[in-house]
């Protein structure tokens, strides 16, 4: 998709939606929906006041988590996929795991890792990492041996094997997962800062519901949802950078 | 330059269910610079005689030797065209080119020079920063081709590298190949599907046995060399002739009733 294109599909999309919310907030009618002019008048007034702060908070939080996750989960993921020997062990494993809701271990973490940080980064992380982990030891066990052959028969060892094959045949997989655990993770971050700590997004949010600042609460909402757009916006540029051939074919001039 | 030998070669996979026996007792010499094609019934073990000989399958019985050398792993000057998966999607025409000189880890100015020097000998220099999904099936082998031709490989094995083309476009790549073996005189095999493809590229035409394989007939074919060989009385009357081997064999029987 070109820039242009894209960069216009973006602002059709912005103003239906803006049009949807302005609609919904004049048939309910309730302090609690502010229609979208009075929400961004408060969301820029709240930029001042702390809004910043929490999103910077937020955001190095949820970024900090998915990166822990990928750094684990993508190595260990490939290298299970493409041995049979450590998939026979590591599958039942995983799959008896994978269906257990991580969010449950929210406060034994917080029992254990306290009420700060590190609880809130280890949860999101763990919950990223299965679905990386699952993502990308699919990806690695389904290369045809046909590709591993080729680069074998060029005298390529198992280290060559991985960065010349196994890790560029996986990454679409892994960075669709990505997308999806994104959203997963934003959710999670949500849920672990409303229950713990005075910080971020997910506190700022909860605390102008108590304070019945709906104002307030509102410019929080927009925030969490940038939040999200921006972590989305991280994935695809990474995703055209590492995945260039992705993106060749049904381009035509003219 | 590459002179083989395979003596009694057997090749038995531990299949997850069952043992299969792909090769049972193959024996054949290569000359040096000689291009033979391997043809036989699908599934006779003509793609693991080819990884036998790369030596990433190692010999169950027998033993296959270069130059009086035995394989026990891959070897500097031996290069393998595979029908599809050579090519790497994420990998540019020319990095895809440049992999085996990558891998063996040359000097990055030699490499972008003889890269440079086989994409342009196969008429792809202007393709250089082409990823395959953009390029015709056609280009994508001759990419292939220029890999081996940047290796300078001594012994060239090829498994159908042309299957999956279109009628003119697989003449005129069987046009390059001929082209090549005559340049440089590489040590070849073949293994096609093709009886024409088979008598046009081979000096000798090594007919396998159906599973497990073993070499069943040897048609030799000493008009093959020539571009205009294709047109000619022989060539037909050569064709006939490995048809009539294959018949004999039960070899289309097979393909029929097989899976
Ligand atoms: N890696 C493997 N593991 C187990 N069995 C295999 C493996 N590779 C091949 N085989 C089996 O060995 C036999 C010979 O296979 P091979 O691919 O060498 O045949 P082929 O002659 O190349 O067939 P085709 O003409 O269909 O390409 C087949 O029965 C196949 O199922
Ligand atoms: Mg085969």
């Amino acid at each position: 998709m070109s820039g242009g294109r894209r960069v216009g599909g973006y602002a059709v999309a912005v103003v239906i939606l803006l049009a949807g919310w302005a609609l919904l907030a004049w048939l309910i009618d309730s302090p609690a929906l502010p229609g979208p002019f009075a929400a961004f008048g408060d969301f820029f007034s709240a930029l001042g006041e702390g809004l910043v702060e929490a999103f910077a908070v937020s955001a190095a939080r949820v970024f900090v988590a998915i990166g822990l996750a990928l750094l684990f989960a993508v190595p260990l993921g490939l290298m299970v996929g493409r041995s049979p020997r450590a998939d026979a062990v590591f599958a039942p494993l995983v799959f008896l795991t994978y269906p257990i809701p991580k969010i449950v271990f929210l406060p034994v973490l917080l029992v254990l890792l306290g009420t700060g940080e590190v609880s809130k980064v280890v949860l999101i992380a763990i919950i990223v990492f299965f679905q990386i982990l699952v993502t990308a030891r699919d990806a690695a066990k389904s290369i045809p041996e046909a590709s591993v052959l080729s680069v074998r028969s060029l005298g390529a060892g198992a280290a060559q094997v991985y960065r010349n094959v196994v890790v560029p045949a996986s990454l679409p997989a892994v960075f669709t997962a990505l997308r999806i655990a994104a959203g997963t993770a934003v959710a999670v971050l949500f849920i672990s800062e409303t229950v713990a700590g005075t910080s971020g997004l997910g506190f700022y949010i909860m605390d102008a519901w108590g304070r019945i600042d709906y104002g307030d609460m509102f410019a929080g909402i927009i925030a969490m949802g940038l939040l999200g757009i921006l972590l989305y916006e991280v994935i695809e540029f990474a995703e055209g950078r590492l995945c260039r051939w992705t993106r060749v074919g049904g381009r035509t001039v003219g | 330059m590459a002179r083989v030998a395979i003596h009694g070669l057997e090749v038995v996979y531990e299949g997850v269910e069952q043992r299969i026996e792909a090769l049972g007792g193959v024996d054949l010499e290569l000359g040096d610079g000689e291009p033979v094609a391997v043809i036989g019934p699908s599934g006779c073990g003509k793609s693991t005689l080819l990884v036998a000989l790369a030596g990433l399958v190692a010999p169950t019985r027998g033993e296959v030797e270069i130059d009086e050398r035995p394989v026990t792993g891959t070897r500097l000057h031996t290069a393998l065209i595979l029908q599809d998966f050579g090519l790497f999607p994420w990998k540019t025409a020319y990095h895809n080119a440049a992999l085996g000189l990558e891998i063996r880890g040359l000097p990055s100015a030699e490499r972008a020079r003889r890269t440079a020097e086989a994409l342009e000998r196969v008429d792809l220099a202007d393709f250089a920063g082409s990823y395959p999904g953009e390029l015709s099936g056609g280009m994508r082998q001759r990419i292939a081709v220029a890999r081996v031709l940047a290796l300078d490989a001594d012994l060239l094995l090829m498994d159908e590298p042309l299957s999956a083309l279109d009628a003119l476009t697989r003449e005129s790549l069987q046009g390059l190949l001929l082209e090549l073996w005559r340049q440089r005189g590489f040590t070849s095999l073949l293994v096609t599907h093709s009886i024409e493809e088979a008598v046009f590229l081979g000096r000798r035409v090594v007919v396998l046995s159906p599973r497990p394989g073993t070499v069943h007939a040897i048609v030799d074919n000493p008009g093959m060399g020539e571009p205009a060989y294709r047109s000619s009385e022989f060539f037909y009357e050569k064709c006939a002739e490995l048809r009539g081997v294959l018949v004999a064999e039960g070899a289309f029987a097979e393909r029929r009733a097989g899976p």
